[in-house]
């Protein structure tokens, strides 16, 4: 396994290994080795591999607020900026423990998306009017409180199956 | 004691100014860092904007607790109880605001020193328009 241009070079076994780890990383090496019948040492090899490249970022729990009793609304901001403090207004967002995600995108101009999280609809307006709209170079924000999930889920291998699925039947 | 209504006429940082909103988290792009510029900005937001912020009690606790104006505050407070809407909330917030800062700048106006705003500060930034 190594870099390959932009992405690791990844074998079926390295494949197999993370759709496992996805799905349960709290698995032992031996039962992962016991699913795909490899030894144990033989995965630890693999997972420390792909650990130092990068490919896999990091192990974490996932917490439920409502069942730790902490009520959480999340929110989706779109900021618009001057467009040459953009980076700037990203990056301060970026460090605010509020903010779960930013990213830039294009449509009809270049905005900034924003996850942010808080404990009800008065602190968000709060955070969001004593932190984010006297940043330098924020235009206009448009915030819309999500209602209902319907579906979350981060980026897994059974995407990627279903893309080169998708690709392979063109 | 009564303090100076310079206090109340400053500019105040860009954290402190007033950012005009029309709903929860959605920002007009619109401010103001002073009462002088508080009052120009009634004439243009968006009239959903002076709504919102009106029956929020924001108006009436920014003028209060950042720029130290309990009599202007108490003012707005009852514009509030009246629940004017619309264009005459636009109307009466503007004469109210404009009439207040004739009487501060006429010299003879005076407010609480309780305020927090009445402590002395160093004069600060002007917000500038992004």
């Amino acid at each position: 396994m190594k870099l390959k241009g932009q992405g690791a070079d990844l074998d079926d076994l390295d494949w197999q290994i993370l759709r496992l780890i996805q799905e349960d990383a709290k698995q032992t090496y031996t039962e992962i080795g016991n699913r795909l019948n490899v030894a144990h040492s033989t995965v630890y090899d693999r997972i420390q591999k792909m650990e130092e490249l990068g490919v896999i970022k990091k192990y974490e729990a996932v917490v439920d607020s409502e069942k730790i009793g902490i009520p959480q609304i999340t929110a989706h901001m779109t900021i618009t900026t001057d467009p040459k403090e953009t980076e700037n207004v990203a990056k301060k967002l970026e460090k605010f423990g509020q903010v779960l995600e930013v990213s830039t995108s294009f449509s009809e101009e270049l905005v900034i998306i924003a996850k942010v999280v808080a404990q009800d609809q008065g602190q968000l307006h709060s955070f969001i009017a004593k932190s984010i709209a006297p940043l330098p170079g924020v235009l206009r924000i448009r915030t819309a409180i999500v209602t209902k999930k319907y579906k979350e889920e981060r980026f897994s291998l059974s995407s990627r199956e279903n893309l080169l699925k998708k690709r392979n039947n063109l | 004691m009564a303090v100076s209504s310079s206090r109340v006429l400053r500019s105040v940082l860009r954290e402190e100014a007033f950012y005009f909103f029309t709903s929860i988290g959605n920002y007009t792009g619109q401010g103001a860092s002073s009462l002088d510029e508080f009052l120009q900005k009634i004439k243009d937001v968006d009239i959903k904007s002076l709504e919102f912020h009106l029956f929020r009690e924001d108006f009436e606790k920014w003028i209060d607790q950042t720029l130290g104006d309990d009599k202007l505050a108490a003012e707005i407070k009852i514009l509030r109880n009246q629940k004017v809407v619309g264009n005459a909330l636009r109307d009466r917030l503007y004469f109210i605001v404009s009439r207040r800062l004739k009487e501060l700048k006429g010299g003879s106006a005076t407010v609480s020193a309780s305020s927090p705003a009445s402590k002395e500060r160093p004069q600060s930034s002007v917000l500038r328009p992004s």
